[in-house]
């Protein structure tokens, strides 16, 4: 009887782990999986021709720059706000802010404004931008939508490395005649970039990948040639390889594979970027 | 009976969260000497210290009340210069808390917080506080090397430089030592030996032992109250409260 | 010398203050904007028209009733995929991997979470839909089920990153305590950790749940865009259509002011009051557990 149950307890715990070792292989797999084969297959379609010239032929053929370009400047557009404005929130609510309700609304609307659906920016894009303040379709309003996107991550991101920099280089700074200011700016600031460079990449690699808040505030669905001030409307790669894959017939595969292949590399570049800051950070950090 | 630099007038002091508090304290602080604050934890004694420089105002405190005079002026007006005030009264804490810079840039830290920006200024500062602090001789070659890189004893020596380096006129000591080996406590009592002779030190001692060695004058806490106040000779020798004596003779705490 | 630390400090303060409200002013103005384009649909549409079956808008049918059921067939989808899925992994990483097997995969997981969701919709179009037409022999492969499928997979690396966190952070006595009174490594996992774990796996699942709701472009891809009723249980092997992907598709054709144009920014209204619920109800969740780790601190 006891050995019996015994050995069904093993079995139990046999079977849960296999499952729970299986649903993890099906997760991991395919990811690798997917990555593998968007290389293999765009890879052919890369050359310097492709990511140099205007597209032809109704986007059948030739490359790909203004898609590129344009994610290029709306990705420096959205730095341009989101990255000041955030951080200055940032430091609001790591080295100002006291615990009390309106602390806590904001942290809510932080939360909040991370959580909308990116189409909901692109609506609220659409009335405010676009046609309340009249910027028209353009690189400003686009821009302008995904930095309000992008601000909760850079917010969220920048607190925490301003909070992890140690409270004992604050009581010091001030003990040594430092103004709150003057800490922040000589010490917590210095300190804390890594951290707070780390969390900007990772809100404008997600602003780059980002299609539905610019497809009525910004995006061009076939402009060959490039935007020439901020106020123009601009291809993207993101909403280009929407329009190829879905709008346009007999659209030759490799393109398509081509510009997916150039956008993942786009946005996980900024990746390898942003873990790369983070590691050499870690290993320089003196406390 | 030394000058009076500080007075301290019916103190009292209570933390929002209830915690470490004072009641009602009266002490008088003598210029150039050696003033030791002991008793058991969460007697007050770091909550005073804290007063007297303002640092407590980083704390959320529920109420205070009372005065503490420096130079005749009361420093817990709402009007008080803190930024000045931090200058003229330095504090080195428990632990050795280098900022994340060279040593000089340690030194110079609080002078370039004023303002200062005269080179040679900046130099004689460092070369100054460190001969102040006895660490001259061993960091005097490797100013531009990352401060962390310093021994705990030669760390804390370096925070006692730093203070020292604003020119103040009170130098505020939180257990300076509590971390340290022997013979760096003993190059740290050293050096405020000497410095007494132009600064007014305020310790709070990490043990009654050096209470005794270190204490021109002493003040004894215990939960929050100042139980006696004497000078040190005396008050080790010959305690006239009973809880004193119980204390320093190892009864209790 | 600094002259006046005083007013470039009040300055400073002031500037950093604002910026510290920014968060709250974008909601508000969100809700505005979308209020200010949205309401004029419901004086537009009566609302017993809204709430039917039948979205045509060039015939001035505007039932969103297959929208609204189009979003949830394919959300609860994905969530039946991300939960087992997504805990799965989490606790494969955090209990059973070694440590080195965990350091790579962890963000090669978080790396998935990084792909925009046109590069997965495009996939989606290209291998998942062929492969589901073929393998389940559909009509076609454009359904509930691939738009379910990408959504999974969008909201796995979030429900993996949060659910993990929260299991590693359990303290490792709990582990040894149960262990030491002869639990299996199973049992310990499903009757000690898990439960320990509990609200911030809640958290993760919430979160991982908010981005499927509100995503886009993948589901406008892949499930066909068909604003038919998804009511019976062969709904998820047919095309839907959801409200994220209406908003997208039609709100670039229609004129401005106009009651489509109207009804387009209500569903949007819709879409931000649900993230609302969703996002309030997850953060009281942090906001508690967080209280609770305070008080066992002090």
């Amino acid at each position: 009887m006891k050995r019996r149950f015994k050995a069904d307890r093993f079995l139990v715990q046999r079977m849960g782990i296999s499952l729970i070792a299986l649903a993890a292989i099906l997760t991991v797999v395919p990811i690798i999986g997917l990555f593998g084969y968007i290389i293999a297959k765009g890879a052919p379609a890369i050359s310097w021709e492709f990511l140099t010239t205007m597209p032809s032929n109704g986007m059948r053929a030739g490359g790909i720059l203004p898609a590129i370009v344009g994610t290029f400047y709306l990705t420096l557009g959205t730095a341009v706000l989101s990255v000041p404005l955030g951080i200055a929130a940032a430091i609001y609510l790591a080295e100002y802010a006291k615990e009390n309700w309106v602390t806590r609304l904001i942290r809510i609307a932080i939360i909040n404004l991370a959580g909308i659906p990116s189409v909901v920016y692109g609506l609220f894009g659409l009335g405010l931008f676009v046609l309340f303040l009249k910027f028209g379709t353009s690189i400003l309003s686009a821009s302008l939508t995904l930095s309000i996107m992008t601000l909760p991550v850079i917010i969220s991101a920048a607190e925490e490395a301003l909070r992890a920099v140690p409270q004992s280089f604050r009581t010091v700074s001030i003990s040594l005649g430092g103004t709150r200011w003057q800490t922040i700016r000589k010490i917590i600031l210095p300190q804390a970039l890594p951290g707070i460079m780390t969390g900007v990449i990772l809100g404008l690699e997600r602003a780059a990948g980002e299609t539905a808040p610019i497809l009525f505030t910004g995006a061009a669905f076939f402009l060959p040639r490039l935007p020439g001030s901020p106020l123009d409307a601009t291809m993207a790669l993101p909403y280009h390889l929407f329009v190829i894959s879905t709008q346009v017939p007999e659209m030759p595969i490799q393109i398509q594979y081509g510009t997916a292949l150039v956008l993942i590399v786009f946005v996980l570049g900024m990746n390898l970027i942003a873990t790369f800051i983070r590691s050499r950070a870690r290993a320089k950090r003196q406390w | 009976m030394a000058a009076i630099k500080i007075i301290v007038q019916n103190l009292s002091l209570q933390y929002s969260d209830g915690t470490e508090s004072l009641r009602d304290i009266n002490l008088d602080i003598p210029a150039n000497n050696i003033t030791v604050l002991f008793g058991p934890a969460g007697g007050g004694k770091s909550s005073l210290l804290r007063c007297l420089n303002r640092l407590n105002d980083l704390t959320e405190v529920q109420t205070i009340t009372g005065k503490i005079l420096l130079d005749g002026e009361n420093i817990l007006d709402p009007k008080t210069d803190v930024i000045a005030l931090r200058r003229r009264v330095g504090m080195v804490f428990a632990r050795p808390v280098v900022l994340p810079m060279s040593i000089r840039q340690n030194l110079t830290y609080g002078l370039e917080l004023a303002g200062e920006k005269h080179k040679s200024k900046l130099e004689e500062a460092v070369e100054r506080s460190l001969k102040l602090a006895a660490l001259w001789e061993e960091v005097k070659d490797r100013l531009e090397e990352a401060a962390v890189a310093l021994s705990g004893g030669q760390q804390q020596r370096l925070c006692l430089a730093r203070v020292l380096a604003n020119q103040p006129e009170v130098i505020l000591l939180d257990e300076p030592t509590s971390g340290l080996d022997p013979i760096s406590t003993g190059k740290v009592e050293a050096a405020l030996q000497e410095l007494k002779k132009n600064y007014t030190i305020i310790l709070v001692p990490h043990s009654v032992q050096q209470a005794a060695r270190t204490a021109d004058f002493a003040a004894f806490f215990l939960q929050g109250e100042l139980v006696e106040a004497a000078e040190g000779k005396e008050i080790f020798t010959h305690p006239k409260e009973k809880r004193t004596e119980d204390y320093v003779e190892g009864r209790f705490g | 010398m600094d002259k006046s630390p005083n007013w470039r400090e009040t300055f400073v303060t002031a500037i950093v203050k604002t910026c510290g409200y920014s968060a709250v002013v974008f909601v508000i103005l969100i809700f505005f904007f979308l209020l200010r384009q949205g309401l004029p649909a419901l004086f537009e549409v009566k609302l017993g028209d809204l709430f039917t079956t039948r979205w045509y808008p060039i015939e001035n049918h505007f039932g969103i009733l297959p929208l609204l059921t189009g979003s949830l067939v394919v959300t609860v989808g994905a969530m039946l995929i991300a939960i087992p899925f997504g805990i799965g992994t989490a606790v494969f990483l955090a209990e059973i991997a070694p440590r080195w097997m965990r350091e790579i995969l962890k963000p090669l997981v978080e790396l998935l979470g990084g792909i925009p969701s046109v590069v997965l919709g495009f996939l989606g179009i290209l291998l998942l839909s062929p492969f589901l037409r073929v393998f389940l022999n559909l009509p076609t492969g454009l359904t509930a089920l691939a738009g379910a499928l990408l959504l999974g997979a969008i909201a796995i690396p979030t429900t993996v990153s949060i659910a993990e966190d929260a299991l590693d952070s359990v303290p490792q006595g709990y582990r040894e305590g149960a262990l030491a009174l002869g639990a299996t490594k199973w049992q310990t996992i499903w009757r000690v950790t898990l439960p320990a774990a509990r609200s911030g796996v809640l958290t993760a699942l919430m979160l991982g749940v908010g981005r499927t709701i509100g995503e886009t472009m993948a589901v406008m891809m892949v499930t066909g865009n068909a604003p038919v009723m998804a009511i019976k249980l062969t709904s998820i092997l047919s095309p839907v259509r959801t409200m994220t992907a209406t908003i997208a598709a039609e709100m670039g054709e229609v004129a401005n002011g106009s009651t489509h144009y109207h009804v387009l920014f209500l569903i949007g209204l819709i879409l931000f009051l649900i993230s609302l619920a969703v996002n309030i109800t997850a953060s009281s969740v942090i906001f508690k557990s967080r209280k609770r780790a305070e008080r066992v601190l002090s």
